[in-house]
């Protein structure tokens, strides 16, 4: 194995994509498998702003609509945020602690095939024809109730991709707990890093009620259980509290991560290092932690009384403390440095005031007695797209700009970046801006049509004229990285010339082995204090040059995930066709025996020599 | 000085946004335009939360507009290299108590009208006769149409509620198939109809809908249940205490068979009334009188109703229309399609019947 | 990493499982996974407590006629002596007594067996009775709760299993006793959720 750029045939990129255990490229893949399902998810938006123009409108069905609010949640959620969150963790997380790969490559493999067939999963329902659509919450007295498979995709295809995401979040805590360079202090880790490690510490502990919550709903759909079946002496409350449980996290899950792109993003371009780093850290760790606290705010009219109502309606409120912390750190980063409005930054700049907008109406639905009027009206449907809009994906374009260069050796089009940004982030407060008084005015969420006399004609045609200013966004976008691929014009280490962290002192994209010698950390943005002392390399090794040790590719994890995904469909047609059953024992044991070959194995890798590093540096030094 | 200049900008601050959120909706739904109490007090919140949410707003959007303009690469040169300060205790305490001094301003007033809206304890209340104090109304979410009984006045109607104003109404919420929620926007905030359990709360009405545009406040389902989740609406009627009571009693006279009075052919109605009798009893009562739990919404002041299945406008059209085919109007409903079972004839004269029951004229 | 290094008990790490940063990678993720699992029994048993005897109107179990504490004893004996003898194993694993630990860990996995064994008995006899996974909430999770612990017990026995197989001509080495060291953790872990079943479901359930 070398560096080399190979020409290959398409057969054995192919395969190698396939067995790739390399943090770099599974990122690439969390990117594409993301940004597909990003796409999918915001062609169900656009068909739902159509059908909401007008009145009366019957551009799509009752029935069909229902679907489309489902799914457009349900793979917004999991399979397009939070995979190409992961996309950035995997691809970058592991350079800026300068570490050779993440601690479990093969099960980051593993998990990268989980979330992509179980959102397959999820999608073929559309071709049979039984979606989901009981929405993305799915409470249990309607999803009990819905004919056809459609819940039964959602549950099982949750399921697979809810075990790749646990996988993960547990792989980036080991990372960051055991693979720091040396002098990478917990206290000068990066702030991407910060928020990678809180967000996978909360997936740890909200992933497991879901994973309960699924199997209940899968055991009482197919299997005869009766947890939520109240005739039974279920309790349908009961998914809801699950849900929420695991629900509210999740939320933090993906904002965290955005949080620690923009922290990355204001430092960068303000040539400053972040204001009160220790303050943000905190107010990560408490957020996070506060995130475990509050789920029952999604559940103020469910009726759980006033006394559970008071107590989450304040513990709620208390979450704008560590928020309102960060916003002003970053105000004071930026104050003082010196702003470049490159294309990420401007999204940061756009962040700012979206988010906050976002999480003050969420203090306002914390008040619960407010809450009991805003609940599942249009207000809630423009609040969490502020918070996920506002603050998710507008870190997602943020982080695609920013990292796009390290992850692929090329820069996107600045101009071209700087349109996208303008149609989506217009788009996006014209969308949902009005959408906060069509809750007032006494819209309710999740309607497929409404009469007209009701003073929401010319709020809902407002609304779906910005969504179609987000799409052409997105579609600049997309050229934008198609030209950008064509045209290769490979970059430097540091494209943006103001990199503080590790990732921005290693080619772009960087080696497979990483860091040729693991470099020594001497604070926080060591590559900044590297290059203020004349170290234009922006590093300083903590080793001398000697082998590494590399982990072998695999297959393994793609056949794992097959054979649960075999298993699903086995589950879902067991009690009504005669193959259902073995169907579901075959792909188990399909698992399970790829699992054994795994287990039994030896498969202890490989070392890269260090003659071949020695060759690499040289090449790298001349390429400049 | 500077304490009156601050109650000045609190004073316009809140005038600003009365004039920007009040503005708009309309009065038979809106929850800006609040018809009582308890709609009142939610309202009143918002105006708080709002205040005091634009003015962190304000701050935040004003230092970041400073910092903008001030500290441009190209204003500050692009060989700038800016001092790297590591923090402020001092600030950075200001933004942690500043923040929970504005939260616990909003966290009282919040904890102490969850307490109002939630006390119930009234609601089994008796006078020395041991007769109810208070109006309670029992409601029943179905797909995808509402049932109100009135159990200690033994009658039961459905799609429109009636209620008298200026007194408390409370209300017991329960579901019948799957978890619907209940909502008067204009008039308060709204609560679950939970599948297994009853959740009680309580409503004041202080505007009489007569003067309304429709002559009737709108109720809105807020809990995706479905298909025709979206057209699962209901309307509230409310009434001076006096003709609350007046229509009460007209309501228990429905008992006995009720005549067609207010259809204007007798003949035809008191055909609808045999086909009625033999197509329609069985899910449909045209007695008030009863209970809740009927396979289909109660008809006995059917001619009154503002609306046909809740959201169509009331006339003979749109009722032949939904008799004939119900599924193509509202997707999903229960009742069965009478457009192959029935002459175009048959559901003339039964539309004529269903719009002669009234209790009012 | 390289298997073929002899070992002897003096050049034995003191702590094998975590000697290299593969090994001390698994340790750690090994901790942490357990964390999740926590949380999910945590939930099983949430529910559990929240449907216990709630069953369709007339519904004839409750945990007071149903449960046989003698039984759920002897189970419970069974296992937390299987936890102790994996104990054993891991001081021989400590000790570089590659043979011993084999033993002991056999001694588990049987122990392990008798306890399932007692468990499927215990719940055809359930079933017997009328009590199936569908005739009612309570019993729906209740079988959900034990027996999500029964499958993690089977899911112990088949690894150890294959570790005491595998490895049985290959002898110990650094590669491998970080997986029998993770494998007594389980177990403990196992052991320790059961307890809490013991407790809360069967004693509780008859007792309070």
């Amino acid at each position: 194995m070398s560096s080399v750029a190979q020409k290959k045939s398409f057969g054995a990129t192919l395969w190698d994509w396939m067995t790739t255990v390399d943090h770099k490229k599974i990122g690439i893949l969390y990117l594409l498998g993301g940004g597909f399902f990003f796409v999918v998810g915001g062609i169900e938006a656009m068909i739902i702003r159509i059908q909401l123009l007008q009145p009366n409108n019957d551009f799509v069905s009752a029935g069909l609509f229902n679907e489309i609010i489902t799914m457009h949640g349900t793979t917004m959620i999991f399979l397009a945020a939070m995979p190409i969150l992961f996309g950035f963790m995997n691809a970058i997380m592991p350079l800026q602690i300068g570490a050779r790969d993440v601690a479990f490559p093969f099960i980051n493999s593993l998990g990268f095939w989980m979330f992509f067939f179980g959102g397959l999963f999820l999608n073929i329902s559309w071709f049979v024809g039984e979606v989901p659509n009981a929405g993305w919450t799915s409470y249990a007295s309607l999803s009990l109730l819905s004919e056809g498979h459609g819940i039964d995709f959602y549950a099982i295809g949750l399921q697979i991709a809810g075990g790749g995401t646990l996988m993960a979040g547990i792989n980036f805590l080991v990372t960051i707990i055991n693979m720091r360079a040396p002098g990478m202090t917990y206290m000068r880790m990066p702030l991407f890093t910060w928020t990678t490690f809180v967000a996978s510490a909360m997936i740890l502990f909200a992933f497991p009620p879901l994973t309960v919550g699924l199997f209940f709903l899968t055991f009482d759909r197919m299997f005869g259980g009766n947890f939520f079946n109240h005739a039974m002496g279920g309790n349908t409350i009961i998914w809801e509290h699950i849900f929420w449980i695991f629900g509210h996290p999740e939320v933090y899950i993906l904002i965290l991560p955005a949080f620690g792109i923009f922290s990355e993003i204001f430092s960068m371009f303000s040539r400053k290092r972040l204001f009160g780093y220790p303050s943000m850290v905190f107010a990560t760790v408490l957020i996070g932690f506060l995130g475990f606290m509050v789920w029952a705010h999604h559940m103020f009219t469910v009726g759980l009384g006033p006394t559970a109502n008071a107590i989450f309606a304040v513990a709620t409120m208390a979450i704008a403390v560590p928020t309102g912390v960060k916003i002003f750190n970053w105000l004071l980063t930026i104050w003082g440095g010196s702003i470049k409005v490159t294309t990420p930054m401007l999204y940061a700049l756009g962040f700012i005031p979206s988010f906050v907008m976002g999480g003050v109406t969420g203090v306002m639905q914390g008040a619960a007695p407010l809450d009991y009027q805003l609940h599942d009206s249009y207000f809630i449907v423009a609040h969490f797209h502020y918070v996920i809009v506002g603050g998710v994906v507008l870190a997602i374009l943020a982080g695609v700009h920013l990292y796009w260069p390290k992850m692929f050796g090329v820069m996107l089009n600045e101009i071209m970046g700087k349109i996208t940004f303008a149609f989506f982030f217009i788009g996006f407060h014209m969308t949902f801006l009005i959408q906060h008084w069509l809750g007032f005015w006494g819209m309710p969420r999740r309607v497929w049509t409404y009469m007209d006399g009701q003073g929401w004609e010319l709020a809902n045609v407002i609304s779906s004229v910005g969504a179609l200013f987000m799409a052409i966004g997105v579609i600049v976008l997309v050229v934008n990285i198609i030209m950008a691929t064509i045209k290769n014009a490979p970059v430097g280490d540091d494209p943006w010339g103001d990199g503080r962290t590790l990732e921005w002192a290693i080619s772009s994209p960087p080696p497979f082995y990483n860091f040729a010698q693991t470099p020594l950390v001497r604070g926080l943005d060591t590559v900044w204090i590297e290059k203020m002392e004349g170290n234009e390399s922006g590093l300083t090794p903590s080793e001398p040059l000697q082998d590494i040790h590399m982990p072998n590719g695999s297959i393994i994890p793609f056949f794992m995930t097959l054979g649960l995904f075999i298993a699903g469909f086995g589950a879902m047609y067991h009690a009504e066709t005669a193959w259902g059953l073995p169907v579901l024992i075959f792909g188990l044991a399909w698992t399970f025996v790829s699992m054994s070959a795994r287990s039994l194995q030896d498969d202890l890798g490989f070392y890269v020599k260090k003659e071949d590093l020695e060759k690499d540096l040289q090449r790298k030094g001349g390429r400049k | 000085m500077m304490k009156g200049l601050k109650k000045w900008r609190l004073f316009s601050l809140l005038a600003a946004l009365t004039v920007f959120l009040a503005g708009c909706g309309q009065e038979e739904l809106s929850t800006l335009l609040p018809a009582g109490q308890v709609g009142k007090d939610q309202f009143n919140l918002l105006l708080l939360s709002s205040a005091i949410m634009l003015l962190v707003i304000i701050v935040v959007v004003a230092i970041y507009v400073i910092a903008l303009v001030r500290f441009r690469r190209s204003k500050v040169g692009e060989d700038h290299i800016p001092e790297q300060v590591e923090g402020s205790h001092t600030l950075e305490l200001v933004w942690t108590i500043v923040p929970i001094l504005l939260i616990l301003l909003l966290a009282v007033p919040t904890v102490y009208y969850t307490y109002k809206l939630g006390d119930v304890t009234a609601m089994e209340a008796v006078d020395a006769d041991g007769n109810p104090e208070n109006l309670v109304v029992d409601v029943t979410a179905k797909l995808f149409w509402w049932e109100f009984e009135y159990p200690d006045l033994g009658i039961v109607t459905a799609q429109e509620l009636v209620v008298p104003t200026d007194e408390k109404v409370y209300f017991n919420l329960i579901a019948s198939d799957v978890k619907h929620s209940f909502w008067i926007p204009a008039v308060g905030g709204k609560l679950d109809t939970n599948v297994e359990n009853v959740n009680k709360f309580y409503l004041t009405f202080d505007k009489e809908s007569k003067n309304l545009k429709d002559g009737v406040f709108y109720g809105k389902c807020a809990e995706l249940c479905g298909d025709s989740h979206a057209l699962m609406d209901f309307k509230v009627k409310t009434l001076p205490r006096a003709e609350f009571e007046q229509w009460v009693t007209s309501m228990k006279a429905t008992e006995k068979a009720p005549e067609a009075e207010g259809a204007t052919d007798v003949a035809t109605a008191n055909q609808g009334e045999e086909i009625f009798n033999k197509s329609c009893i069985t899910c449909h009562a045209t007695s008030a009188v009863g209970e809740s739990g009927a396979v289909g919404p109660n008809l006995a002041s059917f001619g009154d109703r503002n609306r046909v299945a809740g959201f169509l406008e009331h006339n003979e059209k749109n009722l032949k229309e939904w008799i004939k085919d119900p599924q193509k109007l509202k997707p999903g409903n229960k009742m069965p399609a009478f457009g192959q079972q029935l002459s175009n004839e048959e559901i003339d004269a039964l539309s004529d019947y269903l719009m002669g029951l009234s209790v009012e004229k | 990493m390289d298997l073929n290094k002899k070992f002897t008990p003096e050049t034995w790490p003191e702590h094998p499982e975590r000697a290299t940063l593969e090994a001390k990678n698994k340790f750690v993720g090994f901790w942490l996974f357990l964390g999740g699992e926590t949380i999910l029994f945590a939930t099983l048993f949430a529910t559990y407590l929240a449907l216990k005897n709630k069953g369709p109107a007339g519904y004839e179990f409750t945990t007071q006629e149903l449960y046989q504490l003698p039984l759920v004893f002897v189970m419970t004996m069974l296992l937390l002596t299987s936890s102790l003898t994996s104990v054993y194993a891991m001081y021989h694993l400590k000790n570089y007594n590659f043979k011993k630990m084999q033993l002991w860990l056999a001694i588990t996995a049987v122990l392990g067996l008798g306890f399932l064994a007692l468990e499927v008995y215990e719940f055809v006899h359930y079933v017997g009775e009328g009590f199936t996974f569908g005739s009612s909430a309570f019993s729906s999770s209740f079988f959900t709760l034990v027996g999500t612990h029964g499958f993690h017990v089977a899911v112990g026995l088949v690894w150890i299993t294959l570790l005491i197989f595998r490895n049985a001509k290959r002898g110990l080495n650094l590669y491998n006793a970080t997986k029998y060291y993770t494998f007594s953790l389980y177990w403990h872990f196992i052991d320790v959720v059961w307890v809490f079943i013991f407790t809360v479901v069967y004693l509780m359930g008859v007792i309070g």
